[in-house]
């Protein structure tokens, strides 16, 4: 998992240091992926138990997976995805009004 | 249990939907905003209030108890961030109802605002780091409508770059949390300060202190990770770029001091002195980039900048006066700086132009709206008697007094630099003639301009401004809340106790 998490950051990085808007979009996806399967990996997985209690016990038996992790991953994923179709929208509509997919054509705002 | 702390959340998020339900209607939405932002300035003045009389309040949401479920927290740095969102929020609620286009309030103008200003004030309240990150992501997306709102091309070309930075800072700002959750296995700030420094490996602490500070920086547009913030904030209509500039970047900054008093003050000789540089060089470049420009809105765009710089040098000083210039520093710069956007919008609107070139004469044909712009902008140069120039001599007195010559250097001359830009304005859209070439065009837009539309935008101007002549002549009593504030910041066993309910 830290390999895979690794690989997507680098992945992503490299994406967004490119000129164009389709792949800094492409990097901006996969930057938010990664950060989900990091957030995975550092709160430890456990393989195959469950957190529930059985029947007359307080505790679940021995040893039990963190689901708050997972709690948070579904909300960042949730948010990821609005902001990311936000994002998409909007390179649609700058490369409209624009009309240039390379950003270092896009400085008009910074001279 | 303290509902009011919730209030000021849930006030804005339902204005933004009863302006949702009237979509069709514009006439609703502006009642609409107004009396929602009036609310939220009440119901932030209530808990401010509230917060100073009976200590930091605490509401569990779901009533589930402290370090398993959110809760919300007002402290009293918190509570004078709200009452300020609910300032701004009020005064530019006023101000769009004649500067904002029929246009734009069709496409959402106000559920927008209104959202934004939710965002803002639950992340000034919340206790909790990964509800923090939510609260900055509704914040976020709240911003990127309203800043591409109206979908001219330069718009389009800021926001690429607002959207991009601020979503790479978001996705930082989550990694942190993910790791912070990873060595401790709690997100309440306050049990994280009681964990924090339990953690064997201190040097791993700071490298996730090294996130927050890059995330939080990206959105406190602190050198070196500002410039999607010039490349933005002169792009939107200018009630837009108000608020923006009064609240969005102060919600990093609040951030920073929430996290590097609360949660990693365990190496301050490192994270702190860090922070001082940055402090340093964001001054110095926010001032200098303000000199080389000559449209109003970037030259305020970047003075934004550089007084990010005098508010972490508060926090990076780390000594109880420090702090307490800080604070009082936040609540003068984000009333002097949205109503310095607010002048500019009205100078457009009698001018039909940014460019300083391009308008003059102001003061011929309005000399109060000229008295209005001296206000805030000797303010913002820390001219004495107004607000800026005590909170600019604590922060000094502050470098002084623990002999870091440099950053008091840096203070010093940037505030000479602020001057000269602002009588740069000063001299150039107010005291000289309105250039002939352009000379038709302002008429054209004074004449369009009705007399009601005047007096709306001059309104919030003018109670911002006597906001600012109040803290500068009465400095006392926000001093002594910015000291009680730094006070709780400096040390947090009140807080801690409030949320966790035991004393550390």
């Amino acid at each position: 998992m830290a390999v895979v998490v690794g690989a997507l950051f680098a992945a992503s990085v490299y994406m967004m240091l490119r000129r164009s808007l389709v792949k800094l979009v492409i990097g901006l996806i996969l930057l938010s992926n990664a950060a989900n399967l990091l957030i995975f990996t550092v709160s430890g997985l456990t393989r195959g138990k469950p957190p529930l209690i059985p029947e007359g016990m307080d505790l679940p038996a021995g040893g039990w997976a963190d689901p708050l992790p997972q709690a948070l991953i579904l909300t960042a994923i949730v948010i990821g995805f609005g902001v990311l179709a936000f994002a998409v929208v909007l390179i649609r509509r700058a490369y409209e009004v624009v009309g240039e997919d390379d950003l270092d054509k896009m400085r008009s705002t910074d001279l | 249990m303290n509902p009011e702390v919730a209030l000021p959340i849930l006030i804005p998020f339902v204005a933004g939907s009863l302006s949702l339900v009237f979509f069709r209607s514009n006439a609703a939405q502006r009642w609409i905003g107004v009396i929602g932002t009036g609310a939220l300035l009440v119901s932030s003045l209530v808990l401010l209030y509230n917060t100073w009389s009976h200590g930091v309040l605490v509401m569990e949401m779901g009533n589930w108890p402290a370090p398993f479920g959110i809760v919300l927290v007002s402290d009293l740095l918190g509570a004078i961030m709200t009452v300020l969102a609910g300032i701004m929020g009020f005064a530019v609620a006023v101000y769009s109802l004649p500067s904002i286009s029929a246009d734009h309030e069709t496409f959402g103008y106000y559920p927008l605002t209104h959202l934004l200003l939710a965002g803002v004030c639950g992340a000034f309240l919340t206790g909790d780091i990964f509800n923090l990150y939510v609260w900055v992501e509704v914040l976020l997306i709240a911003s990127f409508g309203l800043l591409i709102l109206g979908g001219e091309r330069g718009q389009m070309e800021g926001a690429v770059k607002y959207v991009t930075l601020n979503l790479f800072s978001s996705i930082m700002l989550l990694a942190g949390v993910g790791l912070t959750y990873g060595m401790t296995g709690t997100l309440n700030m306050a049990d994280l300060a009681v964990k924090l420094p339990e953690v064997e490996n201190q040097g791993l602490v700071t490298v996730v202190a090294m996130l927050f500070l890059v995330s939080f920086g990206i959105k406190s547009a602190a050198f070196p990770l500002f410039f999607w913030l010039p490349a933005s904030y002169h792009t939107p209509p200018v009630a837009v770029s108000a608020l923006f500039a009064g609240l969005l970047t102060k919600v990093g900054v609040y951030a920073l001091y929430r996290f590097f008093t609360l949660l990693f003050s365990h190496d301050v000789g490192y994270t702190h002195e860090l922070l001082l540089w940055m402090a340093g060089f964001t001054m110095i470049t926010g001032v200098l980039g303000a000199a080389a420009h000559y449209e109003m809105r970037r030259i305020l765009s970047f003075h934004i900048v550089s007084q990010i710089g005098y508010m972490i040098m508060g926090l990076a000083l780390y000594t109880p006066l420090a702090l307490i210039g800080g604070v009082f520093y936040i609540v003068h710069h984000i009333i002097v700086k949205a109503n310095l956007f607010l002048v500019a919008g009205v100078v457009y609107f009698l001018r039909g132009s940014y460019e300083l070139k391009e308008v003059g004469g102001v003061w011929h044909t309005r000399p109060w709206l000229g008295l209005l712009f001296l206000v805030p902008a000797m303010s913002l140069a820390g001219i004495p008697p107004l607000s800026g120039f005590f909170g600019k001599y604590m922060l000094i007195r502050a470098g002084v007094e623990v002999e870091s010559w440099g950053i008091v250097l840096v203070a010093l001359v940037v505030g000479l630099l602020t001057l000269f830009s602002m009588v740069k304005i000063w001299a150039e859209a107010f005291w000289k003639a309105q250039p002939e070439e352009t000379g038709e065009r302002a008429r054209r837009f004074e004449a369009a301009l009705p007399q009601s539309a005047v007096v709306l935008m001059v309104l919030p101007i003018i109670g911002l401004a006597a906001i600012t002549v109040f803290i500068g002549l009465g400095a006392q009593p926000i001093y002594a809340i910015a000291n009680a504030a730094a006070a709780q910041l400096l040390d947090s066993s009140d807080y801690i106790e409030a949320v966790l309910g035991v004393r550390p």
